[in-house]
């Protein structure tokens, strides 16, 4: 079966509808599915609810969903950089579910891996607990979080060979490894495709398996908070 | 007479231990690695998927893959590990991680913490805090000690939404440090040029010794 794909546009062909559930990778800027966001726009998809750590910026990522009003509900742990969500948070245009990060990392985990729910000590006691099971192990209080599972996960990884094997770079990595298994179907953009064989097998960070559309294109890779230090 | 940012930052950086893995928050908790004690070797984790931080990198060195979890620009070191988002919060809950140092807005006698949102105002979201929190082993808190008001930050009980119940093991601010216990705090230094009296009149909370 062929997976790789000429444009985000044809990689997406056939998997949109309005209403749908999509799992987006990256954290902050780093390791976003930017062309695939870009895509996403142009489809006119709407009333997509969409879990990602983060809603990118104002006009960069998932942010140019929010300014074409196509997301209608975020389920996020941080969305503290984007003057555009909180205004149509605080008005009431845009649903939100603040999740943990790691909760969010561990729903989309286990929602991929068939475990429909799991329970941590992350929340317990806050606003996160209120209307949850609350179960104790050995003497300590946990609460039961559900497994995510979406239509489409969308990822970004570095490189890709042509059977969907999967290679991150540094901390781009992130929630793009727990976002792509969670999706009924994943879509990954990459730097670079190439042929098998040319990847270590033993270095494999997501296997094709989890993989089933593939695009490669340029990437701006933004850069949101640049510190650096004298030479 | 209180410790300003650096020196508070370097107070903090005395709770590490050689060898620890240690998990550093947003502000001033960043700056606390620049204070790590001469002879002591610890881990930073960044929970967006790295462990062993370095320093800031240079212009030439900048690399938008590589990132800490204030989403700053940072560089790799020897024995630095990258992983995946779920890889991460399974060390953090999983109790892999030794020691975690948070700023706050609130705390409270019996150890709660308030720093993820104030109603009515920007909510930005909790992050990794909860998480963090209720997962590591020593959680160590750096703040100021009262607020733009002058109002104590350290708190019978949190007026805030809360991060983490009874989940602070010590509190370090502008003016002490301060360990939480059964029954209320207890003082376990001073400021340089803070008197145990200015420092009871500054916190709301039960301070039994």
């Amino acid at each position: 079966m062929k997976k790789v794909y000429a444009s985000a546009a044809e990689a997406l062909d056939g998997l949109l509808r309005d209403g749908m559930s999509i799992a987006a990778g990256g954290f902050g800027l780093c390791g976003i599915p930017e062309l695939l966001i870009d895509a996403l726009v142009d489809s006119g998809v709407k009333d997509v609810t969409i879990a990602s750590n983060n809603c990118g910026v104002d006009g960069f990522g998932l942010g140019k969903l929010l300014d074409t009003r196509q997301i209608k509900k975020m389920i996020s742990s941080y969305v503290g950089e984007n003057a555009e969500f909180m205004r149509q948070y605080l008005s009431g245009e845009l649903e939100l579910e603040f999740n943990p990060q790691g909760t969010l990392a561990e729903r989309m985990r286990a929602g991929g891996a068939g475990i429909p729910g799991f329970y941590t000590k992350t929340g317990v006691g806050t606003v996160i607990a209120e209307g949850k099971e609350h179960k104790d192990f050995n003497g300590e209080t946990y609460i039961l979080e559900t497994g995510i599972v979406v239509d489409l996960a969308i990822v970004k990884a570095w490189k890709a060979d042509t059977s969907g094997n999967l290679v991150f770079r540094k901390t781009a990595r992130n929630f793009n490894v727990p976002a792509a298994t969670c999706g009924r179907v994943c879509v990954a953009e990459v730097e670079e495709i190439v042929p098998v064989g040319s990847l270590d097998p033993d270095c494999i960070h997501l296997p094709g398996i989890y993989v089933h559309r593939i695009i490669t294109g340029t990437h701006e890779k933004r850069i949101e908070q640049r510190t650096v230090r004298e030479g | 007479m209180a410790w300003d940012r650096n020196q508070l930052a370097a107070r903090a950086a005395k709770e590490l231990q050689d060898g620890m893995y240690v998990n550093l928050g947003i502000g001033i908790p960043t700056l606390v690695a620049n204070y790590i004690p001469e002879g002591v070797t610890v881990t930073l984790q960044s929970e967006n998927g790295m462990l062993g931080i370095g320093p800031f990198p240079t212009e030439d060195q900048v690399d938008p893959d590589l990132i800490n979890a204030g989403k700053q620009t940072i560089s790799e070191l020897p024995h630095s590990a990258y992983f995946d988002s779920a890889t991460s919060f399974a060390m953090i809950r999983g109790g892999k991680i030794a020691m975690a140092i948070l700023g706050a807005m609130e705390v409270s006698e019996k150890g709660d913490l308030a720093n993820w949102m104030i109603p009515g105002k920007l909510v930005k979201g909790m992050g990794g805090a909860m998480d963090l929190v209720a997962g590591v082993k020593r959680v160590v808190v750096v703040m100021d000690h009262t607020n733009k008001a002058g109002e104590s930050k350290v708190l019978r009980e949190c007026t805030l939404p809360l991060t983490g119940k009874a989940v602070v093991d010590r509190i370090i601010t502008n003016l002490g440090v301060l360990d939480v216990g059964h029954k209320g705090l207890h003082i376990v230094e001073l400021a340089d040029g803070v008197t145990e009296a200015e420092l009871r009149a500054a916190t709301e909370a039960t301070i039994v010794d």
